[in-house]
């Protein structure tokens, strides 16, 4: 494979869609899916025929606007249709050549508008499921250029210069982490991508996997060839069966085109990729842990250092980066790390693709340049809370993040400054309340999660997450103290302070954020005895035996 | 001739001395009698870090490091017992005896338990946090020894020597988070399960969740300190 | 200087605390000389009285009556000591805790009663759900382990309490001594 064999297949693909006179886009991620746009799409395709139309209909990945799913997206015209339904596919097919359905019309053009797309650039237009869509998209243009025209360290010094930082939620420099493995010795190396998101509310990687996975692979590849990996993997969890089915069809039909396998594009590089499956535990997002998993042990992490870079997958240098990280990968090496670091702020390069859920108008998935801020995310793209009802807080970050409330909508995102409010980037998971939302409930919330996502290892967070648990329980329940918050907030800080991994250490956030803008719910429900929103169900405790 | 040994320096407490690049903090400390408390490390088991009692600061990060797997390096300046540190080790402490049954006055360990001494020296005179009185099993269904959960604080020393020492693997963990769980085999009981009566977990655990039947009341003190003995009398063969 | 008005108060344990703090034995007597037991089990006093200097609580928190006590007693006592294991950490009454009052209940007078097989339910006072220390209630000034607290520890600890000397428990005494 060369960059002139990727033209001809663009070409030939260019030339197979010329043929129709429109191109009937249809989302068939798992949003739209769950309304049926497989059955929506079988009939567009009998519709189509049945009126004569010219038409292609092409299933897509997902379009983001997952609150008016199932959508299509009519081409070359871009109209985009909401909650259609199987029985709406005559009048759709109808409209080509013709007036547009109105009453189906999708017309959010604020929520699309000041969306940047990088990450999300394919997806939607692109069939996931056919490799030749994703090369007449630029696919494998990143990995040829990178393999014929550039050694492994120019690929790194561009990555550097993009100032691209893991999209996992650590944000750690990603040059910098290819960088360390690159130098780590030995012949043996691996590359994994990291696709266990787990976080409440996230759905950012699944979407990536199902809309576009042969861009991940692509940046994986490239990858390995900057670290001097031949092998990879791909963790993702068995929760994803629609992410794993097409990443497996991806692999495959990669190989068959020989963008992996041995000798890619003619050159000594070799690069294979296996699928493993996890079984749904929220700590092998956590990077030892996701490696001990590979491996086949328990899915607990170990003290760092050494860390993956020098010591991981089977003792071997390690380099784990995020699906989104990845996903980043080719468009930087095409367009050039200057033009990636010319989006975003100081110190956060780039987009960052949110799922933003909860009590928003246009629930979804959305890409957007970072510095921007949350009130333009939220209010703007996100349309607001609806219902009339007032927005009280975002959680950010997950589990490990924080409840960012009113006062700080104006905060620029970044890693930094999230970090500053009390809450973190996260994956990028982006939980809206309003005012019917109880904050201690919602801390309550998190901290289940963590005791129930804890390994167990380490005692601050498996014995620590309980007791939290357990005294934010009695709060919630009109029985905690004063005495009882003291404690809780101490706990917070030796759980932060001393668990083993991630997880652990940022457990007590959920806590800490909301004690820090919400502390006068806390004391409603332990002095006054009642909760503002009116969620905690507060009675008289049944201490006594009847 | 002697044969070149890469030699680092530092500080721990105040007190210069030398270790061997490759050494863990807590070897060149207690090599050096400075007492950093432990509890799931045990010499001669590989070390996991878990029970985080051993950590310390080092001078120039915010971040605790476990003294058992952090390794010394030149010009290090490690703290072991500041009150940062002291009063995250009573912390665990508590959280440890709130969590499981440990009622010292009827158990067989009592008197000879690593989890009870521990609370002594770092001044525990009682738990602020719930006890969550969990409902546990015991197993007794071993011909010599008994398992009781009430006790176990999950230190997985059973299971590193049963896999490490012995090779047999009988010990594993099931569950996750406060619900794990030590078992045997597939969680059979001890009895019937593959266990070669050896004998070592029930040596190395530090608390009385693993114990000998032919021992009566309290009277059960343990003896790990085969371990490097034995790993020793290996490495010469 | 009058006496220190010094009250002990016995709750949920098996009065081996109490037992314990008599073994002071000839001690004692020069205890005398700076407290007056002014409430005791070992004293004929019916109500906790309004002002105590030392009240030394023995036995953990398990029932109705046990609760209204110890308020009690912390209303009306300068220092609150949880004397013993029981009073601390719950200990041996806290064992039914994982398995419930009923069943507790239900073996003790159902299945192991030849006659008379009943739950008492006059007089005796109700049982809370979990037994529980005594700091989960009250404030406690001052925690001493033991399954008993030695005698020894006593007097050291209430020597140091009275004279104002410095006092280290946990060279005294730890959970289960």
């Amino acid at each position: 494979m060369n960059i002139e064999e990727l033209e001809q297949i663009a070409e030939s693909v260019r030339a197979e869609n010329a043929k129709f006179d429109y191109e009937i886009n249809v989302c068939m991620g798992t949003g739209c899916l769950s309304q049926h746009s497989d059955k929506l799409k079988d009939e567009l395709v009998k519709e189509a025929e049945k009126q004569g139309k010219n038409a292609f209909i092409r299933r897509t990945g997902c379009m983001g606007l997952c609150a008016a799913g199932p959508l299509v997206l009519v081409d070359p015209e871009e109209i985009l249709y909401q909650h259609v339904k199987a029985s709406d596919a005559a009048a759709v097919a109808a409209s080509l050549g013709a007036e547009p359905v109105a009453a189906l019309q999708c017309d959010l053009r604020e929520h699309f508008d000041q969306q940047v797309h990088v990450v999300l650039e394919n997806s939607g237009h692109i069939d996931p499921e056919r490799i030749d869509d994703y090369i007449a998209h630029d696919g494998y243009q990143a990995l040829v250029k990178a393999l014929t025209e550039m050694e492994p360290n120019d690929v790194i010094k561009q990555i550097t210069e993009s100032g691209l930082r893991g999209r996992g939620g650590g944000g750690y420099p990603t040059g910098l982490k290819w960088g360390t493995v690159a130098k780590a010795g030995g012949d043996l190396k691996y590359v994994i991508c990291n696709g266990d998101e787990g976080d409440p509310g996230a759905f950012m990687d699944r979407s990536v996997l199902e809309s576009d996975p042969q861009r991940v692979l692509e940046g994986m590849a490239i990858a390995a060839y900057a670290v001097g990996a031949s092998k990879g993997y791909v963790y993702v969890r068995a929760e994803y069966p629609l992410a794993v089915a097409r990443l497996t069809n991806c692999l495959r039909d990669a190989r068959r085109r020989g963008l992996l396998g041995n000798n890619i594009c003619n050159t000594p590089f070799n690069f294979d990729v296996e699928i493993r499956l996890g079984a749904g535990a929220f700590v092998c997002g956590e990077e030892t842990a996701l490696i001990a998993s590979i491996e086949g042990k328990r899915g607990t992490p170990k003290p760092r250092p050494p860390y993956p870079a020098v010591s991981g997958l089977w003792g071997k240098p390690t380099l784990i980066n995020n699906v989104e990280t990845f996903a980043n990968i080719a468009p930087i090496i095409r367009k050039g790390g200057k033009w990636f670091a010319s989006v975003g702020t100081e110190k956060s390069k780039g987009t960052k693709v949110f799922a933003i859920t909860g009590k928003i108008t246009n629930t979804g998935l959305v890409e957007v340049p970072m510095g921007m801020t949350l009130r333009q995310i939220i209010e703007g793209i996100g349309g607001g809370v609806p219902d009339g009802h007032k927005f009280k807080a975002v959680q950010t970050g997950g589990p490990s993040g924080g409840c960012i409330p009113d006062e700080h909508l104006d905060l620029q995102v970044s890693y930094e400054s999230l970090i500053q409010a009390g809450s973190m980037m996260g994956s990028g998971g982006m939980i809206v309340m309003d005012d019917t939302s109880c904050m201690v409930n919602v801390a309550r919330f998190f901290v289940e999660f963590c005791m129930t996502e804890s390994c167990g290892k380490c005692i601050p967070c498996r014995a620590g997450t309980a007791q939290m648990f357990t005294l934010l329980s009695r709060i919630c329940a009109g029985t905690g103290t004063m005495d009882d918050l003291d404690l809780l907030v101490d706990l917070c800080g030796t759980i932060k302070e001393t668990s083993l991994c991630g997880l652990g250490m940022t457990a007590p956030n959920p806590v800490l954020s909301t004690l820090r803008y919400f502390k006068n719910e806390y004391i409603d429900h332990i002095v006054h005895k009642r909760c503002p929103a009116g969620v905690c169900n507060i009675e008289a405790p049944v201490e006594v035996l009847a | 001739m002697s044969v070149a040994v890469d030699v680092k320096t530092l500080v721990i407490d105040g007190q210069n001395v030398s270790a061997r690049a490759g050494q863990t903090i807590l070897e060149v400390a207690r090599e050096n009698k400075i007492d950093i408390p432990t509890l799931c490390h045990l010499d001669g088991l590989g070390d996991v870090g878990a029970c985080r009692l051993c950590l310390v600061e080092i001078k120039g990060t915010n971040k605790l490091l476990p003294a058992c797997v952090a390794t010394v390096e030149e010009g290090m300046e490690v703290e072991t017992a500041t009150d940062r540190l002291k009063k995250h080790r009573k912390t665990i402490l508590e959280l440890l005896f709130a969590e499981r049954n440990h009622i010292c006055s009827v158990c067989v360990a009592n008197g000879h338990c690593e989890l009870q001494a521990l609370g002594q020296q770092q001044g525990l005179t009682h738990v602020r946090l719930p006890y969550r009185n969990p409902e546990l099993t015991v197993d007794a269904s071993h011909e010599r020894f008994t398992l009781d959960h009430n006790r176990c604080i999950l230190c997985t020393r059973c299971v590193r020597v049963c896999a490490e020492i012995e090779g047999a693997h009988v010990w594993d963990v099931m569950g996750r988070g406060i619900n794990s769980s030590v078992i045997t085999d597939l969680n059979d009981p001890w009895g019937s399960s593959s266990c070669t009566r050896c004998g070592k977990c029930v040596q190395v655990c530090p608390t009385g969740a693993l114990f000998d039947k032919s021992k009566v009341g309290s009277d059960h003190p343990k003896y790990p300190d085969f371990l490097p003995w034995l790993n020793l009398m290996r490495e010469a063969q | 200087m009058s006496k220190l008005k010094l009250a002990t108060v016995w709750l949920d344990g098996c009065s081996g605390c109490h037992m314990s703090f008599l073994d002071m034995d000839e001690r004692l007597i020069e205890l005398a000389a700076l407290v007056d037991v002014v409430y005791s089990p070992i004293v004929d006093t019916k109500e906790f009285p309004d002002e105590v200097d030392i009240a030394l609580v023995e036995g953990a928190v398990a029932s109705v009556d046990d609760e209204k006590k110890i308020k009690k007693i912390r209303a009306h006592a300068k220092l609150l000591i949880a004397m013993g294991d029981c009073a601390v950490a719950g200990n041996v009454p806290s064992m039914r805790n994982p398995i419930g009052p009923e069943a507790i209940l239900e073996r003790a007078y159902i299945e192991n009663a030849d006659v008379q097989q009943q739950i008492p339910c006059v007089v005796v006072p109700k049982l809370l759900r979990v037994v529980r220390p005594i700091h989960e209630f009250v404030k406690v000034d001052v925690f001493l382990p033991g399954c008993p607290p030695s005698a020894d520890t006593f007097h050291a600890a209430l020597t140091a309490l009275i004279t104002g000397e410095p006092l280290d428990i946990p060279a005294l005494t730890r959970f289960g001594a």
